[in-house]
């Protein structure tokens, strides 16, 4: 009998692909965002509200992930350039998007057309946070509804967060949601997140929102 | 959750270092877990032994070594083990914190014949 030694990280397969992506996105300049939230915490909504606002500055594609379901992307279909949609349910893991399903949702996007795309990840606040895609921009979309405490309970998803989005707030009379305390737990994980407070449905904050992805978009032009 | 992938890739790398060394058998698996990386062992145990099987890694053992969580304070670097979910700074009561172990997941080593 003999010892090996590896040490090689798990996760390596996931994060060659990844890199691949990022050179394939940063060859064709698209600046990409991955967009991960729990069920339910609006991302599909944000993602509408942004369409509607740059689809006229930007060319905007949308990678869809959802465990079943085309729901999502005939939403989107009427706003976007380009929609794929990507049902994890038949994949070996259905909890989150990983690097080879982006791989091959970016084979059917025009990426010579494209500006941004915005990648909607399934909804979960735990696997997504392992998984790298390529992206450019990590975004984590809490709302009022779910508590202030999701920092605490969901570490990670937030410490590697470029920009996290607290939304719902036109809910803010009606729940115990103390966003100090919210931002104070952020800011300790990770001082230089952006945070943006805004409705998808009131439409309150969105346009700062725009703002932020059209100067990474800039940013991502001249790189 | 999503530990069928990942059992995947274990068997991959088992696999390949074991051909790489010429190996007939692999005995036993040695992998580091970080308390915050949310693998569950157990489960990558189950779908390792289905996964493995009529490969030379049938039967071999997972040994999981944890890695507990070990926070370093952004304020005055102490180094320390969070004693529940709210992440303060034993030292300084400093609240800006970042993750100093507890990520890890890899193959440590291995023992094959």
């Amino acid at each position: 009998m003999k010892k090996i030694e590896v040490i090689q990280n798990v996760l390596e397969a996931n994060e060659i692909i990844a890199s691949r992506n990022r050179q394939l996105l940063d060859k064709h300049k698209v600046l990409v965002v991955n967009i991960m939230s729990a069920p339910g915490a609006g991302k599909t909504s944000l993602i509408l509200e942004t369409l509607t606002r740059l689809k006229d500055r930007l060319n905007i594609g949308v990678i869809e992930g959802d465990v079943a379901s085309t729901v999502d992307a005939e939403k989107v279909q009427s706003e976007a350039k380009a929609v794929v949609q990507i049902n994890t349910r038949n994949m070996p893991e259905s909890c989150s998007l990983m690097a080879a399903m982006i791989e091959s949702a970016l084979k059917d996007m025009p990426l010579n057309d494209i500006d941004l795309i915005l990648i909607e990840n399934v909804g979960n606040l735990i696997c997504p946070a392992e998984f790298a895609l390529g992206e450019h921009k990590r975004v984590v979309i809490s709302s009022l509804p779910e508590g202030d405490d999701k920092p605490i309970k969901y570490p990670l998803i937030f410490v590697d967060a470029d920009a996290v989005v607290i939304n719902k707030m036109d809910l803010l009379p009606h729940v115990d949601f103390d966003i100090g305390a919210f931002r104070r737990s952020i800011a300790g994980l990770n001082p230089d997140v952006e945070v943006f407070e805004l409705s998808s449905k009131t439409g309150e904050g969105v346009e700062k929102w725009c703002s932020w992805i059209l100067e990474q978009t800039k940013a991502d032009a001249t790189r | 959750m999503h530990e069928l992938g990942v059992t995947e890739n274990i068997v991959n790398i088992a696999l390949t270092k074991a051909g790489e060394a010429q190996a007939n058998r692999i005995i036993r698996i040695n992998l580091v877990v970080g308390e915050l990386s949310g693998f569950v062992p157990d489960c990558i145990q189950f779908y390792f032994d289905t996964l493995s099987k009529g490969t030379i890694a049938q039967g071999a053992m997972l040994h999981f070594e944890s890695v507990p969580t070990q926070l370093r304070c952004r304020d005055c670097s102490a180094i320390f083990q969070p004693q529940d979910t709210m992440w303060t700074c034993p030292e300084c009561r400093g609240q800006s914190i970042e993750i100093f172990k507890g990520r890890e997941l890899y193959v440590e080593s291995m023992e094959v014949e």
